[in-house]
């Protein structure tokens, strides 16, 4: 069983590990590297607990090989916080006591965050459907939904605040 | 102390308690750094694997594990012989009665397989991959037996039997042939026969529910670590470390001070991690092994070999006078155990009637194992199970008198006063009230479409107390480290330490919230039957009086006055005697502490009694989709009691997160055996939880009716919600297709089957 040689990103910061070829990404993750953050709730991609972003793409870790990696970015539960900053989605499910567990919460953030990247304005229905992959047994969901809008929406009132802000900037220019 | 009534419970202000702040634990839980179960490593680890059996009844002739011992990585091999054998008897552990013989068979199969998925070897390797390969290398014969699954084949006299020295308890005379029915119960009062002959309606049903698992996405996960010399620690996802140890130490013959438990944070248990199945086995190979052996369970295993609650067959019948009073209320139910005696029926039996006001009502219940895994608590055990048979029949009876079904409801309700259907007279209860809050609710009188129906239901459950220790430790700069020992499911350290922090008169960031492992406190019984907040609330706040009048004493000491002349308020020792004002703040008490008397530290050591029963409604609007048979739950109002909700958020979350676990075993979660008595649906692509597209938001009404024994009037929420909603979304159904549900899941063949067939 001769292990492979990975070279890849995590969270902006060059990695290097050294894996058997059957390991997923969330084994190495988890066991090699101890990002511990992302969960495994099935191993067969159906509870989300292990979403990370891949590339740039949400995928869950379970379902991506170790030696995959190689040459790639990936983004975990870990980075998603600058320094002492939270992600404004860290902030809102605090808020609106978004998690009860907190089993889910780190793929569920992770996904959010993903869903917003792509769809600054979701509606409660896209915010709803693009969650369907992130099982969660303790908050019903609603919680979970309420804080993501509302993320959403403070998000679209600091653009435009910051559209707005510059707009008057360059007609002051002019 | 265990009356600590405080007459101020409703004058007086409140600072702290009844605030929304943000949870102790939270920023850990958003940034990944909380540590769960199988999220702790240490050097030199092993990792341990379980051999289950494929078979659903067999008897183990032999197990050869040599070729396993052989092969190189593999440290340690253990079948039932490490574990202690143990007597049939039922002993106390916290507020449960266990049987040893049961559980050590549970964690280990001896004699027989009685599941498809029960333990009968385990291995712990330098690798999960040796440790895998292990497992294939050890050979197992079985002679195979017939099996039975279904609660009414394994009653049957010919049916097989699963344990040849069990004969029904609670039959007299006591059976002379031994049989799968564990135990027959039955409560009631009054004269069935001139109640139902006073009826001018009567409505008789029968019902069948599926084993649902209580789904928590956190697997079973621990850490062993055993030394040379026997002392031992073990860290684990638990909902009682106090518990963990004292099956442990028992199965493996060691004294409870050698072994050290920490519970992780736990990723969801809803009763499902109050037993053992890893912890003793990685006990027991560590022990071997002289190595930390780490365990976790496959989400295979978990649905296979953790506890499902119980399928069962009920059958109700209520009678009721045109005018809406109910007569006459009998019950049978029958209930799977699983592979070992005692599932829920008794405390199902006890709470099937128990919302309504009764002159003449029975319940007999069954407890009969069957060839599956032995069920787990799952959120009001027992009671979801035969509550939604008798609010089914509850919401028909009321329709046969034309009468609304809350206002039916409303004219039978139970309140203080009444005597339960198992027995006492209940205290205040706040049942009235969630049904008049229904009925003024919008949703209630919002209009309904073609295919939609509205159902109604209520639901009962008891809550508990029990033992419970707490130590508020108060630092040299009068900040708090408050310990308790039942861990946070959902949020129990933002309501334990919000009670400290209102009863000291201290900021909330000033207490620091810490779940002790069992080496820290006295014995504290798990956190189950919805007591953390009702009893570790208590000992928190009579640990917190402690250190007041502590304060209070060294606060006249310094002064030289009477302590009578002390009082606290705010966070300071203020002097109310004749002469200049004086007061010292819990900061000021705390740097002098060392000339004052030494360490100021609080503590409570109780057994919690006086909890509350906590009632609720749910009003839920469904579609039905003629084409397809798949319901939409269009609407959702969970209404109950609290008692009073310390941090409503997380209140609701438990209303919302029970409501939609509700409409899980409502409409999909079931397991489904093949005819070899094997699992065919252990994941969650096919065991479908509700996902976040399946449901709407969820609302919620808070209704507060004070315990009157809890200091800030607490009666505990989590398990009620999970039991209305199968009644309501069944009468909710009903309405919408014409047709009476009487079987769960509802899911979209089985309603098709139904509309078709009318």
């Amino acid at each position: 069983m001769t292990k492979r040689h990975v070279t890849t990103t995590v969270n902006g910061d060059e990695v290097e590990f050294l894996c058997a070829t059957e390991q997923t990404l969330l084994d190495v993750l988890r066991d090699e590297l101890y990002l511990t953050g992302s969960k495994e709730g099935c191993s067969s991609g159906d509870c989300g607990a292990c979403s990370v972003m891949l590339d740039g793409r949400l995928v869950c870790a379970c379902l991506v090989l170790g030696v995959e990696a190689e040459g790639r970015q990936v983004e975990t539960i870990e980075g998603m916080a600058s320094g002492e900053t939270l992600h404004p989605l860290q902030q809102k499910f605090l808020e609106h006591a978004a998690l009860q567990c907190g089993i889910c919460t780190p793929g569920i953030l992770v996904a959010a965050k993903a869903l917003l990247e792509q769809n600054a304005d979701p509606t409660e229905t896209e915010v709803r459907y693009w969650l369907a992959g992130n099982l969660c047994r303790c908050t019903g969901y609603d919680k979970i939904v309420r804080a993501v809008l509302d993320t959403a929406a403070d998000m679209k009132g600091a653009a435009k605040q910051s559209g707005a802000a510059s707009k008057s900037a360059a007609t002051q220019r002019a | 102390m265990n009356d600590m009534t405080s007459p101020d419970l409703v004058a007086r202000e409140l600072k702290i308690v009844g605030t929304r702040p943000l949870r102790p634990d939270g920023m850990d839980k958003v940034t990944g750094r909380a540590k769960f179960g199988a999220d702790m490593h240490l050097p030199n680890m092993l990792i341990g694997r379980v051999l289950r059996s494929p078979h659903a009844h067999a008897r183990i002739k032999s197990i050869d594990v040599s070729k396993a011992q052989a092969l190189k990585g593999v440290k340690a091999v253990i079948t039932s012989s490490a574990l202690l054998d143990q007597p049939s008897e039922f002993i106390p552990a916290g507020e449960m009665m266990v049987n040893y013989r049961d559980i050590t068979r549970n964690v280990m199969a001896r004699e027989k397989v009685l599941y498809e998925g029960h333990a009968v070897a385990a291995v712990a390797a330098v690798s999960d991959a040796v440790a895998a390969q292990a497992l294939s290398l050890i050979d197992v014969d079985y002679e195979v037996l017939p099996h039975v699954i279904d609660v009414e084949k394994a009653m049957q006299p010919d049916a097989p039997v699963l344990h040849d020295d069990m004969y029904t308890i609670g039959v007299e005379p006591t059976p002379t042939k031994s049989s799968n029915i564990a135990k027959r119960v039955e409560f009631g009062f009054g004269d069935l026969d001139a109640g139902f002959a006073k009826a001018d309606v009567v409505v008789e049903r029968e019902f069948t529910t599926k084993p649902v698992h209580q789904g928590y996405i956190e697997p079973h996960a621990c850490l062993a670590n055993v030394s040379e010399d026997g002392q031992a620690e073990l860290w684990c996802t638990t909902q009682g470390q106090f518990i963990v140890r004292a099956f442990c130490a028992k199965l493996l013959g060691m004294e409870v001070s050698q072994l050290r438990v920490t519970a992780s944070e736990i990723g969801g248990g809803f009763g499902g991690k109050t037993v053992v199945y890893l912890e003793p086995l990685a006990l027991a190979l560590s022990r071997e092994a002289c190595q930390p052996v780490k365990m976790v369970m496959s989400r295979t295993e978990v649905f296979q070999a953790s506890g499902p609650t119980s399928g069962a067959k009920l059958w109700v019948k209520v009678g009721a006078t045109k005018d809406g009073r109910i007569t006459a209320a009998d019950a049978l139910l029958k209930y799977q155990a699983g592979a070992f005696q005692g599932s829920p029926v008794q405390p199902g039996a006890m709470c099937a009637f128990a919302p309504y006001e009764l002159e003449n009502v029975r319940v007999i219940g069954f407890d009969v194992v069957v060839n599956r895994p032995k069920v787990a608590a799952y959120r009001a055990p027992g009671g979801p199970i035969a509550e939604f048979a008798v609010e089914s029949v509850i919401d028909e009876v009321a329709l046969k008198i034309d009468m609304d079904p809350v206002d039916f409801r409303l004219k039978n309700a139970a309140k203080e006063g009444t005597r339960a259907p198992y027995g006492p007279k209940l205290g205040p209860i706040g049942l009235v009230q969630t049904l008049e809050a229904a009925r003024a609710h919008a949703h209630y009188a919002a209009p309904l479409k073609a295919n939609q129906g509205r159902g109604v239901a209520s639901g009962f459950w008891f809550n508990i107390g029990g033992e419970t220790c707490a130590s508020l430790n108060v630092g040299e700069d009068g900040s708090v480290a408050m310990v308790v020992g039942t861990p946070d499911i959902g949020g129990s350290r933002a309501s334990l330490s919000m009670m400290a922090a209102e009863e000291l008169g201290i900021p909330l960031e000033h207490v620091r919230s810490i779940i002790g492992d069992t080496s820290s406190l006295g014995f504290n019984f798990l956190t189950g039957g919805s007591r953390v907040t009702f009893s570790s609330g208590m000992a928190v706040v009579q640990a917190a009086r402690d250190v007041i009048e502590q304060m209070r004493d060294r606060a006249a000491k310094i002064w030289e006055v009477p302590v009578d002349d002390v009082e606290w308020v705010d966070g300071h020792a203020r002097f109310t005697g004749a002469g200049d004002a004086k007061s010292l703040s819990l900061a000021e008490l705390a740097a002098t502490a060392g000339k004052t008397g030494g360490p100021i530290i609080g503590n409570a050591a109780i057994n919690a009694t006086g909890a509350g029963p906590s009632l609720a409604t749910h009003l839920v609007d469904v579609e039905v989709d003629p084409e397809t048979g798949a319901v939409t739950i269009l609407r959702y109002t969970a209404i109950q009691d609290a008692g009073k909700a310390i941090h409503p958020s997380y209140v609701e979350g438990q209303m919302q997160g029970g409501a939609v676990q509700g409409i899980g075993w409502a409409l999909n979660e079931e397991y489904i055996y093949d005819d070899n008595g094997r699992l065919q649906n252990p994941g969650f692509l096919d065991y479908r939880i509700p996902v976040c597209s399946d449901v709407p938001m969820i609302d919620t009404v808070i209704v507060e009716v004070p315990n009157p024994r809890h200091p800030y009037g607490v009666r505990g929420v989590g398990e009620t919600p999970i039991v209305p909603p199968m009644g309501a979304i069944a009468n909710a159904v009903s309405h919408a297709t014409g047709v009476r549900f009487t079987d769960l899941p509802m899911s979209p063949p089985r309603v098709l089957d139904a509309i078709d067939s009318q």
